[in-house]
């Protein structure tokens, strides 16, 4: 009896620990989170002591390397907008298009063939577009507008977009595929057409998944990092035209990683610095879709 | 007469509609013909710059100033060590996790902090995870710019897609199993190992294998710890001669990886480097098609396997 008992503890002992186990594995991504927001802070919180906040926010040189120092995140920003813009204009566009074309339109074989490749399309290393965007749509843009120079943010801003169509196009389809077949069956028994039952009665209801899938886009867009290092140049440079070239928080910060910084000088903290912007960024964009989806969620 | 103009201005109006149908649906088609043939033009662009440099002496060659002698060596097992390490990692703690959310975890806030940061975590641009890394890791922790800090940052970056995917797979398994497997005595420790885990092995590997996909082509955060661009040696060999025969010297070691071997190419210059980074894109992308074509197939196996 006894000898039961003791084994009967040993065995809800084991398994409480078990599950202290598993419930730290659990707890690794909650230290992930803390750790971003520890590391970020930190440093920026000495950046900040060196470069006042207003001359962060409204000073139009970027030049933290030069002995004459300007920190002004405008300069990035006006590259990540814009290359995110570009990106963009072509993902939302072809992301969508393909969406309703997979969920409505397009018949089983060709969505069965189309899925996994859109998956592999997404698969792609960022590095390999790069590569794509500065020797085979550079070249193609330059022979339409030969002033156009070697690094430029319009062909990494199209490559970049059509990178992300994948995932605009899978996130979207799946909306649209959980909106009930009653629905559509009611749209068509009044007599519209698929083209009609699609933009009136499915894009609408699924509108909620639709924007969290553009949401999702512009979060990509605005972190992606080997596309613009190779394509676009490394040069800060505050422009809003796409023709020209121009580097991105993300660029700068591979362009720092690039070089020997010294730990703990202002150069090195400029990165960590650079990166909350880019981090609060993108939780804005999470914050946003995460709204948008509540607030537009249709429930059946 | 007026009810036959109307029966041919409703048939036009018709006619007008499907033509809009037909319109559509050639254009989304096109939309995604423009999809297709990017990754033909990229695939194609890759194979007819890069094979011609393809041969065996890239494969085992340093890394070089004269374009012609470069090779990849130093690159590919850079990638492999660095590859081994990000699993050893995140395979067990996005297993874990999984297990413990799907099975374990009571309904309470702690949970849901968790599932949050998870879901948030997935949309974190992955240069800062490489600034998470660099502060953490190399500076903090000590670890430096080695094998280690590489591994463990993509280990990190990699994690919810292994969590996901654990997640979905045990979720299909049927309540059924699991009664039947505690009506018979079994803890729930016993009942994970034995049924859950098993069962949802094939999804946790599909999963698993995706991830590595966009491990090894990360470049962002690997360049950000601070790994060095040309390496002219490799690593200290995990085997040695005498006891204990293994050493783990090399997860300290400086490293490079296949995708900043190819950045580091492609930003000269001189055409026949960029040559050198078309191959050793090609084989990146050989190898990330690969993997993601197995995880794709795997899953399509099991879908049409599976019936409870």
């Amino acid at each position: 009896m006894a000898a039961r008992l003791a084994h009967r503890r040993s065995r809800i002992l084991r398994e409480k620990a078990i599950e202290l186990l598993l419930f730290l594995a659990a707890m690794v991504s909650v230290f992930t989170t803390i750790g971003i927001v520890y590391v970020l802070v930190k440093e920026s919180v000495v950046f900040f002591q060196h470069v006042p906040l207003l001359d962060f926010l409204t000073d139009t040189q970027w030049t933290p390397l030069f002995d004459d120092a300007h920190f002004g995140i405008v300069v990035l920003l006006s590259g990540t907008l814009t290359s995110s813009l570009v990106a963009l204009a072509i993902a939302i566009p072809l992301g969508t298009l393909i969406a309703i074309y997979l969920s409505e339109f397009a018949p089983f074989s060709v969505r069965e063939v189309a899925k996994p490749f859109l998956e592999l399309l997404g698969g792609v290393p960022t590095i390999i577009y790069g590569y794509f965007a500065l020797l085979f749509v550079t070249p193609i843009l330059q022979w339409f507008y030969p002033e156009l120079p070697g690094f430029n943010l319009l062909s990494a801003g199209i490559v970049m977009g059509i990178m992300i169509v994948p995932y605009v196009a899978s996130i979207s389809e799946d909306a649209m595929r959980a909106v009930p077949m009653s629905l559509r069956e009611g749209s068509y028994a009044m007599g519209a057409t698929r083209f009609q039952t699609a933009v009136n009665v499915v894009v609408p209801a699924a509108f909620s998944g639709i924007a969290s899938a553009y949401i999702l886009g512009i979060s990509r867009a605005v972190g992606e990092t080997m596309i613009l290092a190779v394509a676009a140049g490394m040069q800060p440079n505050l422009t809003f035209n796409p023709l020209e070239p121009a580097a991105t928080i993300t660029a700068f910060i591979v362009q720092v990683a690039l070089g020997d910084l010294p730990h703990g000088s202002v150069g090195y903290q400029t990165i960590f610095a650079a990166g909350l912007t880019l981090m609060l960024f993108t939780l804005a964009c999470n914050v946003a879709g995460h709204v948008l989806r509540k607030t537009f969620r249709e429930a059946y | 007469m007026a009810y036959v103009k109307d029966l041919s201005a409703i048939r036009a109006l018709i006619a007008s509609h499907k033509r809009w149908d037909l319109v559509f649906a050639l254009c989304g088609f096109a939309a995604l013909m423009v999809g297709v043939l990017t990754f033909v033009a990229l695939f194609a662009d890759m194979a007819i710059q890069g094979l011609p440099r393809l041969n065996w002496e890239f494969l085992t060659n340093f890394p070089s100033r004269r374009p012609a002698q470069a090779g990849i060596l130093s690159a590919w097992v850079g990638s492999c060590l660095v590859m081994l390490v990000t699993a050893f990692f995140a395979v067990p703690l996005g297993v874990a996790t999984g297990i413990y959310l799907e099975e374990y975890a009571p309904k309470n806030w702690v949970t849901d902090l968790i599932e949050i940061n998870i879901t948030n975590l997935a949309g974190v641009p992955s240069i800062v995870y490489g600034l998470l890394a660099l502060g953490l890791f190399v500076y903090q922790f000590g670890l430096g710019q080695s094998i280690l800090s590489a591994g463990l940052t993509l280990a990190l970056l990699i994690l919810p897609v292994v969590i996901v995917a654990t997640r979905e797979s045990i979720r299909a398994i049927p309540q059924g199993i699991r009664e039947g497997a505690y009506a018979l005595g079994g803890t729930q420790w016993q009942v994970c190992r034995d049924h859950i885990i098993p069962y949802s092995s094939a999804g946790i590997l599909t999963g698993v294998i995706i991830g590595m996909a966009r491990a090894i082509g990360e470049t962002a955060p690997v360049i950000t710890i601070g790994a060095l661009t040309f390496i002219a040696f490799l690593p200290p060999a995990p085997m040695k001669t005498e006891a204990p025969f293994l050493s783990f010297d090399w997860v300290m070691s400086p490293f490079t990886v296949m995708p900043i071997q190819m950045f580091n190419w492609t930003s000269r210059p001189e055409a026949a480097f960029l040559q050198n980074a078309a191959a050793a894109g090609f084989i990146l992308v050989l190898m990330t098609l690969a993997m993601n074509g197995l995880a794709i197939y795997l899953r399509y196996r099991i879908r049409k396997n599976i019936k409870w």
